[in-house]
Protein backbone atom coordinates (compact mmCIF):
# COMPACT_ATOMS: atom_id res chain seq x y z
CA UNK A 1 0.00 0.00 0.00
CA UNK A 2 1.46 3.38 -0.91
CA UNK A 3 1.65 6.43 1.35
CA UNK A 4 -1.31 8.19 -0.30
CA UNK A 5 -3.53 5.17 0.33
CA UNK A 6 -2.48 5.14 4.00
CA UNK A 7 -3.21 8.85 4.34
CA UNK A 8 -6.62 8.40 2.69
CA UNK A 9 -7.44 5.44 4.92
CA UNK A 10 -6.34 7.44 7.98
CA UNK A 11 -8.76 10.28 7.15
CA UNK A 12 -11.58 7.80 6.45
CA UNK A 13 -10.87 6.31 9.88
CA UNK A 14 -11.18 9.78 11.44
CA UNK A 15 -14.59 10.09 9.76
CA UNK A 16 -15.76 7.07 11.74
CA UNK A 17 -14.04 8.20 14.96
CA UNK A 18 -15.68 11.63 15.11
CA UNK A 19 -19.29 10.54 15.37
CA UNK A 20 -21.63 10.97 18.28
CA UNK A 21 -20.97 8.23 20.87
CA UNK A 22 -23.61 5.49 20.76
CA UNK A 23 -24.03 5.52 24.53
CA UNK A 24 -22.94 8.62 26.45
CA UNK A 25 -22.51 6.83 29.78
CA UNK A 26 -20.24 4.19 28.27
CA UNK A 27 -18.25 6.94 26.53
CA UNK A 28 -17.68 8.78 29.85
CA UNK A 29 -16.54 5.58 31.51
CA UNK A 30 -14.07 4.97 28.67
CA UNK A 31 -12.90 8.60 28.78
CA UNK A 32 -12.11 8.37 32.51
CA UNK A 33 -10.24 5.12 31.92
CA UNK A 34 -8.22 6.66 29.08
CA UNK A 35 -7.37 9.77 31.12
CA UNK A 36 -5.91 7.44 33.70
CA UNK A 37 -4.11 5.15 31.21
CA UNK A 38 -2.83 7.77 28.78
CA UNK A 39 -2.53 10.80 31.06
CA UNK A 40 -2.11 10.13 34.76
CA UNK A 41 0.15 7.13 34.21
CA UNK A 42 2.48 9.32 32.11
CA UNK A 43 2.73 12.03 34.73
CA UNK A 44 5.63 10.44 36.66
CA UNK A 45 7.96 9.96 33.70
CA UNK A 46 7.22 13.44 32.32
CA UNK A 47 7.90 15.05 35.72
CA UNK A 48 11.14 13.12 36.14
CA UNK A 49 12.51 13.82 32.65
CA UNK A 50 11.51 17.50 32.51
CA UNK A 51 13.06 18.28 35.92
CA UNK A 52 16.42 16.80 34.95
CA UNK A 53 16.41 18.17 31.39
CA UNK A 54 15.78 21.65 32.84
CA UNK A 55 18.77 21.13 35.13
CA UNK A 56 21.00 19.98 32.27
CA UNK A 57 19.97 22.91 30.03
CA UNK A 58 20.79 25.36 32.83
CA UNK A 59 24.18 23.74 33.58
CA UNK A 60 25.16 23.63 29.90
CA UNK A 61 24.14 27.25 29.41
CA UNK A 62 26.08 28.30 32.53
CA UNK A 63 29.19 26.46 31.33
CA UNK A 64 28.90 28.10 27.89
CA UNK A 65 28.49 31.59 29.38
CA UNK A 66 31.97 32.07 30.91
CA UNK A 67 32.51 35.57 29.50
CA UNK A 68 32.16 38.04 32.43
CA UNK A 69 30.52 40.58 30.09
CA UNK A 70 27.56 38.29 29.48
CA UNK A 71 25.05 38.68 32.30
CA UNK A 72 24.27 35.56 34.35
CA UNK A 73 20.53 36.13 34.18
CA UNK A 74 20.76 34.85 30.57
CA UNK A 75 21.00 31.32 32.02
CA UNK A 76 17.51 31.58 33.49
CA UNK A 77 16.27 33.35 30.37
CA UNK A 78 17.65 30.64 28.03
CA UNK A 79 16.34 27.80 30.19
CA UNK A 80 12.88 29.37 30.33
CA UNK A 81 12.79 29.89 26.56
CA UNK A 82 14.02 26.34 25.83
CA UNK A 83 11.52 24.78 28.22
CA UNK A 84 8.52 26.80 27.02
CA UNK A 85 9.18 26.90 23.29
CA UNK A 86 10.65 23.49 22.55
CA UNK A 87 11.08 21.11 25.45
CA UNK A 88 7.58 21.54 26.86
CA UNK A 89 5.51 20.88 23.75
CA UNK A 90 7.81 19.01 21.36
CA UNK A 91 10.16 16.95 23.50
CA UNK A 92 7.36 15.94 25.87
CA UNK A 93 5.24 14.91 22.88
CA UNK A 94 8.06 12.78 21.48
CA UNK A 95 8.38 11.04 24.86
CA UNK A 96 4.61 10.48 24.91
CA UNK A 97 4.69 9.24 21.30
CA UNK A 98 7.04 6.50 22.50
CA UNK A 99 5.26 5.63 25.70
CA UNK A 100 1.61 6.14 24.83
CA UNK A 101 1.90 5.53 21.07
CA UNK A 102 3.29 2.02 21.52
CA UNK A 103 0.63 1.30 24.17
CA UNK A 104 -2.24 2.40 21.91
CA UNK A 105 -0.93 0.55 18.84
CA UNK A 106 -0.17 -2.68 20.68
CA UNK A 107 -3.39 -2.76 22.72
CA UNK A 108 -5.55 -2.10 19.67
CA UNK A 109 -3.49 -4.46 17.53
CA UNK A 110 -3.98 -7.21 20.11
CA UNK A 111 -7.71 -6.50 20.15
CA UNK A 112 -7.70 -6.86 16.35
CA UNK A 113 -5.81 -10.17 16.19
CA UNK A 114 -7.80 -11.70 19.05
CA UNK A 115 -11.06 -10.75 17.26
CA UNK A 116 -12.18 -8.38 20.05
CA UNK A 117 -12.70 -5.61 17.48
CA UNK A 118 -14.73 -8.02 15.32
CA UNK A 119 -16.78 -8.84 18.43
CA UNK A 120 -17.56 -5.13 18.90
CA UNK A 121 -18.56 -4.76 15.24
CA UNK A 122 -20.77 -7.86 15.33
CA UNK A 123 -22.56 -6.43 18.38
CA UNK A 124 -23.33 -3.30 16.35
CA UNK A 125 -20.78 -1.07 18.08
CA UNK A 126 -18.88 1.50 16.00
CA UNK A 127 -15.52 0.15 17.16
CA UNK A 128 -13.48 3.14 15.96
CA UNK A 129 -15.74 5.59 17.72
CA UNK A 130 -15.83 3.47 20.88
CA UNK A 131 -12.07 2.87 21.05
CA UNK A 132 -10.41 5.92 19.50
CA UNK A 133 -12.66 8.88 20.38
CA UNK A 134 -12.10 8.62 24.18
CA UNK A 135 -8.34 8.31 23.62
CA UNK A 136 -8.33 11.40 21.41
CA UNK A 137 -10.42 13.50 23.79
CA UNK A 138 -8.32 12.33 26.76
CA UNK A 139 -5.05 13.35 25.11
CA UNK A 140 -6.45 16.65 23.76
CA UNK A 141 -7.52 17.76 27.22
CA UNK A 142 -4.87 16.20 29.41
CA UNK A 143 -1.62 16.72 27.44
CA UNK A 144 -1.69 20.54 27.60
CA UNK A 145 -1.79 20.11 31.38
CA UNK A 146 1.15 17.68 31.22
CA UNK A 147 3.10 20.14 29.11
CA UNK A 148 2.45 23.00 31.55
CA UNK A 149 3.72 20.78 34.37
CA UNK A 150 6.77 19.85 32.24
CA UNK A 151 7.55 23.54 31.60
CA UNK A 152 7.25 24.44 35.28
CA UNK A 153 9.35 21.49 36.45
CA UNK A 154 11.97 22.07 33.75
CA UNK A 155 12.45 25.67 34.86
CA UNK A 156 12.48 24.53 38.50
CA UNK A 157 15.05 21.87 37.61
CA UNK A 158 17.30 24.59 36.17
CA UNK A 159 17.00 26.61 39.36
CA UNK A 160 17.75 23.52 41.52
CA UNK A 161 20.83 22.78 39.39
CA UNK A 162 22.13 26.27 40.12
CA UNK A 163 21.64 25.75 43.84
CA UNK A 164 23.42 22.39 43.78
CA UNK A 165 26.36 23.33 41.53
CA UNK A 166 26.96 26.97 42.47
CA UNK A 167 27.40 27.76 38.77
CA UNK A 168 25.01 30.72 39.05
CA UNK A 169 23.07 32.59 41.72
CA UNK A 170 19.42 31.91 42.39
CA UNK A 171 18.57 35.62 42.14
CA UNK A 172 20.15 35.87 38.65
CA UNK A 173 18.25 32.83 37.47
CA UNK A 174 14.92 34.20 38.71
CA UNK A 175 15.67 37.56 37.08
CA UNK A 176 16.25 35.70 33.82
CA UNK A 177 12.96 33.85 34.12
CA UNK A 178 11.09 37.14 34.63
CA UNK A 179 12.88 38.89 31.79
CA UNK A 180 10.78 39.58 28.66
CA UNK A 181 8.06 37.15 29.63
CA UNK A 182 5.64 36.93 26.72
CA UNK A 183 2.41 34.99 27.45
CA UNK A 184 2.03 34.34 23.70
CA UNK A 185 4.83 31.78 23.98
CA UNK A 186 2.71 29.74 26.38
CA UNK A 187 -0.21 29.98 23.96
CA UNK A 188 2.07 28.94 21.10
CA UNK A 189 3.29 25.93 23.11
CA UNK A 190 -0.25 24.87 24.00
CA UNK A 191 -1.48 25.15 20.39
CA UNK A 192 1.39 22.89 19.32
CA UNK A 193 0.61 20.46 22.16
CA UNK A 194 -3.04 20.14 21.13
CA UNK A 195 -2.01 19.30 17.55
CA UNK A 196 0.61 16.81 18.77
CA UNK A 197 -1.86 15.23 21.22
CA UNK A 198 -4.23 14.57 18.32
CA UNK A 199 -1.40 12.89 16.40
CA UNK A 200 -0.32 10.83 19.45
CA UNK A 201 -3.84 9.40 19.83
CA UNK A 202 -4.84 8.84 16.21
CA UNK A 203 -1.69 7.75 14.32
CA UNK A 204 -0.92 4.79 16.65
CA UNK A 205 -4.65 3.94 16.70
CA UNK A 206 -4.56 3.72 12.90
CA UNK A 207 -1.54 1.38 13.00
CA UNK A 208 -3.08 -0.81 15.69
CA UNK A 209 -6.61 -0.94 14.29
CA UNK A 210 -5.62 -2.12 10.83
CA UNK A 211 -3.11 -4.79 11.91
CA UNK A 212 -3.33 -8.05 9.97
CA UNK A 213 -1.69 -11.23 11.21
CA UNK A 214 -0.47 -12.21 14.66
CA UNK A 215 1.72 -11.09 17.53
CA UNK A 216 4.73 -10.36 15.29
CA UNK A 217 2.65 -7.94 13.21
CA UNK A 218 1.36 -6.29 16.41
CA UNK A 219 4.99 -5.66 17.43
CA UNK A 220 5.78 -4.25 13.99
CA UNK A 221 2.70 -2.04 14.09
CA UNK A 222 3.75 -0.74 17.49
CA UNK A 223 7.22 0.17 16.18
CA UNK A 224 5.77 1.75 13.02
CA UNK A 225 3.33 3.72 15.15
CA UNK A 226 6.11 5.26 17.26
CA UNK A 227 8.22 6.05 14.19
CA UNK A 228 5.39 7.66 12.21
CA UNK A 229 4.02 9.55 15.19
CA UNK A 230 7.47 11.00 15.87
CA UNK A 231 8.03 11.87 12.19
CA UNK A 232 4.61 13.55 12.01
CA UNK A 233 5.26 15.53 15.21
CA UNK A 234 8.67 16.75 14.04
CA UNK A 235 7.31 17.72 10.62
CA UNK A 236 4.28 19.51 12.05
CA UNK A 237 6.53 21.21 14.59
CA UNK A 238 8.46 22.85 11.74
CA UNK A 239 5.33 24.12 9.99
CA UNK A 240 3.61 25.24 13.19
CA UNK A 241 6.71 27.16 14.32
CA UNK A 242 6.87 28.85 10.94
CA UNK A 243 3.18 29.70 11.05
CA UNK A 244 2.95 30.82 14.68
CA UNK A 245 6.32 32.50 15.24
CA UNK A 246 7.57 33.26 11.73
CA UNK B 1 -34.95 -17.60 8.24
CA UNK B 2 -31.55 -16.63 6.81
CA UNK B 3 -31.48 -16.94 3.04
CA UNK B 4 -28.22 -16.81 1.14
CA UNK B 5 -28.46 -16.45 -2.61
CA UNK B 6 -25.59 -16.75 -5.11
CA UNK B 7 -22.95 -15.34 -2.73
CA UNK B 8 -19.60 -14.37 -4.25
CA UNK B 9 -16.55 -13.05 -2.44
CA UNK B 10 -13.02 -12.39 -3.71
CA UNK B 11 -9.81 -11.08 -2.16
CA UNK B 12 -7.89 -9.51 -5.02
CA UNK B 13 -7.40 -12.25 -7.63
CA UNK B 14 -8.49 -15.03 -5.26
CA UNK B 15 -12.15 -15.97 -5.79
CA UNK B 16 -13.06 -17.49 -2.40
CA UNK B 17 -16.85 -17.92 -2.45
CA UNK B 18 -18.27 -18.96 -5.81
CA UNK B 19 -22.01 -18.57 -5.79
CA UNK B 20 -23.20 -20.15 -2.53
CA UNK B 21 -26.97 -20.45 -2.02
CA UNK B 22 -28.59 -21.98 1.04
CA UNK B 23 -31.07 -21.33 3.85
CA UNK B 24 -30.80 -21.57 7.64
CA UNK B 25 -34.00 -22.23 9.52
CA UNK B 26 -35.35 -21.16 12.90
CA UNK B 27 -34.87 -23.46 15.88
CA UNK B 28 -32.21 -25.52 14.12
CA UNK B 29 -28.49 -25.92 14.59
CA UNK B 30 -27.00 -25.42 11.15
CA UNK B 31 -23.43 -26.54 10.54
CA UNK B 32 -20.99 -25.34 7.90
CA UNK B 33 -18.26 -27.88 7.27
CA UNK B 34 -15.42 -28.21 4.81
CA UNK B 35 -11.67 -28.53 4.50
CA UNK B 36 -9.31 -25.75 5.55
CA UNK B 37 -9.35 -23.12 2.81
CA UNK B 38 -12.78 -24.15 1.55
CA UNK B 39 -14.19 -20.70 2.47
CA UNK B 40 -16.06 -21.54 5.71
CA UNK B 41 -14.70 -18.64 7.76
CA UNK B 42 -15.09 -16.17 4.89
CA UNK B 43 -18.67 -17.39 4.43
CA UNK B 44 -19.40 -16.90 8.14
CA UNK B 45 -17.80 -13.43 8.14
CA UNK B 46 -19.90 -12.49 5.09
CA UNK B 47 -23.02 -13.60 6.98
CA UNK B 48 -21.95 -11.41 9.91
CA UNK B 49 -21.23 -8.44 7.66
CA UNK B 50 -17.54 -8.41 8.61
CA UNK B 51 -16.65 -9.05 4.95
CA UNK B 52 -18.45 -7.24 2.15
CA UNK B 53 -19.57 -9.61 -0.60
CA UNK B 54 -19.42 -8.57 -4.25
CA UNK B 55 -22.40 -10.44 -5.59
CA UNK B 56 -25.49 -12.18 -4.24
CA UNK B 57 -27.76 -11.47 -1.28
CA UNK B 58 -28.02 -12.39 2.39
CA UNK B 59 -31.47 -11.94 3.85
CA UNK B 60 -32.33 -12.01 7.58
CA UNK B 61 -36.08 -12.68 7.86
CA UNK B 62 -36.67 -10.73 4.66
CA UNK B 63 -34.17 -7.93 5.39
CA UNK B 64 -31.52 -7.94 2.66
CA UNK B 65 -28.29 -6.99 4.42
CA UNK B 66 -26.63 -5.13 1.54
CA UNK B 67 -29.73 -2.93 1.10
CA UNK B 68 -29.77 -1.72 4.73
CA UNK B 69 -28.28 1.64 5.70
CA UNK B 70 -25.56 1.79 8.37
CA UNK B 71 -28.03 2.38 11.24
CA UNK B 72 -30.28 -0.48 10.11
CA UNK B 73 -27.22 -2.71 9.85
CA UNK B 74 -26.18 -1.78 13.40
CA UNK B 75 -29.75 -2.43 14.60
CA UNK B 76 -29.73 -5.84 12.90
CA UNK B 77 -26.41 -6.65 14.53
CA UNK B 78 -27.93 -6.20 17.96
CA UNK B 79 -30.08 -9.22 17.04
CA UNK B 80 -26.96 -11.28 16.38
CA UNK B 81 -24.92 -13.20 18.95
CA UNK B 82 -21.49 -14.44 18.02
CA UNK B 83 -19.18 -16.96 19.59
CA UNK B 84 -15.67 -16.45 18.23
CA UNK B 85 -13.08 -19.19 17.87
CA UNK B 86 -10.81 -17.60 20.49
CA UNK B 87 -13.79 -16.39 22.59
CA UNK B 88 -12.84 -12.70 21.94
CA UNK B 89 -13.62 -11.66 25.49
CA UNK B 90 -12.45 -8.16 26.41
CA UNK B 91 -9.27 -8.73 28.43
CA UNK B 92 -9.56 -5.61 30.55
CA UNK B 93 -13.12 -6.37 31.69
CA UNK B 94 -14.33 -8.90 34.24
CA UNK B 95 -16.73 -11.71 33.33
CA UNK B 96 -19.62 -9.61 34.63
CA UNK B 97 -18.53 -6.52 32.69
CA UNK B 98 -18.01 -8.57 29.52
CA UNK B 99 -21.53 -9.97 29.64
CA UNK B 100 -23.01 -6.65 30.70
CA UNK B 101 -21.31 -4.80 27.83
CA UNK B 102 -23.98 -5.32 25.11
CA UNK B 103 -26.70 -4.51 27.67
CA UNK B 104 -24.95 -1.25 28.60
CA UNK B 105 -24.59 -0.32 24.95
CA UNK B 106 -28.01 -1.24 23.62
CA UNK B 107 -30.53 -2.01 26.35
CA UNK B 108 -32.13 0.67 28.46
CA UNK B 109 -31.96 -1.24 31.71
CA UNK B 110 -31.15 -0.27 35.27
CA UNK B 111 -28.01 -1.63 36.86
CA UNK B 112 -30.15 -4.02 38.91
CA UNK B 113 -31.90 -5.36 35.81
CA UNK B 114 -28.60 -5.77 33.97
CA UNK B 115 -27.11 -7.64 36.92
CA UNK B 116 -30.15 -9.92 37.04
CA UNK B 117 -29.75 -10.72 33.32
CA UNK B 118 -26.01 -11.31 33.69
CA UNK B 119 -26.58 -13.72 36.57
CA UNK B 120 -29.34 -15.51 34.66
CA UNK B 121 -27.12 -16.23 31.66
CA UNK B 122 -24.21 -17.17 33.90
CA UNK B 123 -26.51 -19.69 35.58
CA UNK B 124 -27.57 -20.93 32.12
CA UNK B 125 -23.95 -21.67 31.19
CA UNK B 126 -23.17 -23.13 34.64
CA UNK B 127 -20.79 -20.39 35.73
CA UNK B 128 -22.52 -19.02 38.80
CA UNK B 129 -20.15 -16.86 40.86
CA UNK B 130 -17.63 -16.22 38.09
CA UNK B 131 -18.65 -12.51 37.92
CA UNK B 132 -15.47 -10.90 39.33
CA UNK B 133 -12.97 -13.04 37.42
CA UNK B 134 -10.98 -11.76 34.45
CA UNK B 135 -10.83 -13.83 31.22
CA UNK B 136 -7.15 -14.65 31.83
CA UNK B 137 -8.16 -16.41 35.08
CA UNK B 138 -10.49 -18.84 33.27
CA UNK B 139 -9.86 -22.11 31.42
CA UNK B 140 -10.54 -22.33 27.66
CA UNK B 141 -13.87 -24.09 28.22
CA UNK B 142 -14.98 -21.51 30.80
CA UNK B 143 -14.00 -18.67 28.44
CA UNK B 144 -16.16 -20.27 25.73
CA UNK B 145 -19.09 -20.47 28.15
CA UNK B 146 -18.65 -16.81 29.13
CA UNK B 147 -18.56 -15.95 25.41
CA UNK B 148 -21.82 -17.91 24.93
CA UNK B 149 -23.33 -16.04 27.88
CA UNK B 150 -22.32 -12.71 26.32
CA UNK B 151 -23.70 -13.83 22.95
CA UNK B 152 -27.12 -14.75 24.36
CA UNK B 153 -27.62 -12.02 26.96
CA UNK B 154 -29.43 -9.78 24.46
CA UNK B 155 -31.76 -12.67 23.48
CA UNK B 156 -30.49 -12.75 19.89
CA UNK B 157 -32.52 -14.08 16.96
CA UNK B 158 -29.38 -15.36 15.26
CA UNK B 159 -26.43 -17.11 16.90
CA UNK B 160 -23.18 -17.68 14.98
CA UNK B 161 -20.36 -19.83 16.28
CA UNK B 162 -16.91 -20.10 14.72
CA UNK B 163 -15.18 -23.36 15.65
CA UNK B 164 -16.73 -23.48 19.14
CA UNK B 165 -14.81 -26.65 20.08
CA UNK B 166 -11.34 -25.76 18.91
CA UNK B 167 -8.75 -26.31 21.61
CA UNK B 168 -11.16 -28.07 23.97
CA UNK B 169 -11.02 -31.59 25.34
CA UNK B 170 -13.78 -33.97 24.08
CA UNK B 171 -15.79 -33.78 27.32
CA UNK B 172 -15.81 -29.97 27.41
CA UNK B 173 -16.52 -29.91 23.66
CA UNK B 174 -19.64 -32.02 24.25
CA UNK B 175 -20.76 -29.64 27.02
CA UNK B 176 -20.40 -26.68 24.64
CA UNK B 177 -22.22 -28.55 21.81
CA UNK B 178 -25.13 -29.46 24.05
CA UNK B 179 -25.32 -25.92 25.39
CA UNK B 180 -25.51 -24.49 21.86
CA UNK B 181 -28.21 -26.95 20.86
CA UNK B 182 -30.26 -26.40 24.03
CA UNK B 183 -30.13 -22.61 23.66
CA UNK B 184 -31.14 -22.90 20.00
CA UNK B 185 -34.18 -25.01 20.85
CA UNK B 186 -35.20 -23.15 24.02
CA UNK B 187 -35.09 -19.73 22.39
CA UNK B 188 -36.16 -20.78 18.90
CA UNK B 189 -33.22 -18.99 17.30
CA UNK B 190 -31.26 -19.63 14.11
CA UNK B 191 -27.84 -21.00 14.94
CA UNK B 192 -25.05 -21.32 12.39
CA UNK B 193 -21.94 -23.19 13.49
CA UNK B 194 -18.71 -23.33 11.55
CA UNK B 195 -16.94 -26.52 12.61
CA UNK B 196 -14.19 -28.98 11.87
CA UNK B 197 -15.28 -31.29 14.63
CA UNK B 198 -17.07 -34.24 13.03
CA UNK B 199 -18.24 -35.45 16.39
CA UNK B 200 -20.26 -32.28 16.98
CA UNK B 201 -21.46 -32.28 13.36
CA UNK B 202 -22.95 -35.75 13.88
CA UNK B 203 -24.31 -34.84 17.32
CA UNK B 204 -25.99 -31.49 16.81
CA UNK B 205 -25.97 -30.77 13.05
CA UNK B 206 -29.65 -30.61 12.16
CA UNK B 207 -28.68 -29.11 8.84
CA UNK B 208 -25.21 -29.47 7.37
CA UNK B 209 -23.76 -27.43 4.50
CA UNK B 210 -20.58 -28.86 3.04
CA UNK B 211 -18.31 -26.40 1.23
CA UNK B 212 -15.60 -27.38 -1.21
CA UNK B 213 -13.41 -24.89 -3.08
CA UNK B 214 -15.78 -22.04 -2.30
CA UNK B 215 -18.89 -23.84 -3.56
CA UNK B 216 -21.68 -25.67 -1.79
CA UNK B 217 -20.90 -29.30 -2.60
CA UNK B 218 -23.65 -30.91 -0.48
CA UNK B 219 -26.31 -30.15 2.11
CA UNK B 220 -28.47 -32.36 4.29
CA UNK B 221 -29.10 -33.51 7.86
CA UNK B 222 -26.90 -35.44 10.27
CA UNK B 223 -28.87 -38.55 9.35
CA UNK B 224 -28.50 -38.04 5.61
CA UNK B 225 -24.74 -37.55 5.90
CA UNK B 226 -24.44 -41.26 6.85
CA UNK B 227 -26.11 -42.45 3.67
CA UNK B 228 -24.87 -39.88 1.17
CA UNK B 229 -23.08 -41.12 -1.91
CA UNK B 230 -21.43 -37.75 -2.51
CA UNK B 231 -17.75 -38.69 -2.87
CA UNK B 232 -16.43 -35.30 -1.66
CA UNK B 233 -18.44 -35.60 1.58
CA UNK B 234 -17.38 -39.23 2.06
CA UNK B 235 -13.71 -38.32 1.54
CA UNK B 236 -13.93 -35.46 4.04
CA UNK B 237 -16.22 -36.80 6.77
CA UNK B 238 -15.14 -40.44 6.71
CA UNK B 239 -11.41 -39.87 6.35
CA UNK B 240 -10.74 -41.47 9.76
CA UNK B 241 -11.09 -45.22 10.33
CA UNK B 242 -13.33 -44.59 13.32
CA UNK B 243 -15.91 -42.68 11.31
CA UNK B 244 -15.68 -45.23 8.46
CA UNK B 245 -16.62 -47.93 10.96
CA UNK B 246 -19.41 -45.79 12.38
CA UNK B 247 -20.82 -45.31 8.88
CA UNK B 248 -20.60 -49.04 8.12
CA UNK B 249 -22.43 -49.88 11.35
CA UNK B 250 -25.10 -47.26 10.62
CA UNK B 251 -25.62 -48.52 7.06
CA UNK B 252 -25.81 -52.15 8.22
CA UNK B 253 -28.31 -51.31 10.93
CA UNK B 254 -30.38 -49.35 8.38
CA UNK B 255 -30.50 -52.40 6.06
CA UNK B 256 -31.68 -54.60 8.91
Amino acid sequence: MNYLEHIGKYFLMLGQVFKRPQKRKVFWEMLMREIEDLGLKSLGIIMFISFFIGGVVAIQTALSVDNPLIPKYLIGFATKRSMILEFGPTFTSIILAGKVGSYIASSMGTMRVTEQIDALEVMGVNSLNYLVLPKTIATLFFYPLLVLIAMFLGITGGWAAGLLTDLFYSVDYIDGIRLEFDPYYIKYALIKTVVFAFVIATVPAYHGYYVKGGSLEVGRASTAAVVWTSVTIITLNYFLTQMLLG
Amino acid sequence: MIEVNNLHKSFGEAHILKGISTTFEKGKTNMIIGQSGSGKTVFLKCLLGLHKHEQGTISFDGRIYSELDINQKRALRTEIGMLFQGSALFDSLTVEENIMFPLKMFANQTKKEMLYNVNSVLERVNLVGANPKFPAELSGGMQKRVAIARAIVMNPKYLFCDEPNSGLDPQTATVIDNLIQEITRENGIITVVNSHDMNSVMEIGEKIVFLKDGKKAWEGTNKEIFITENQAVINFVYSSNLFKKVREVYLNESKL
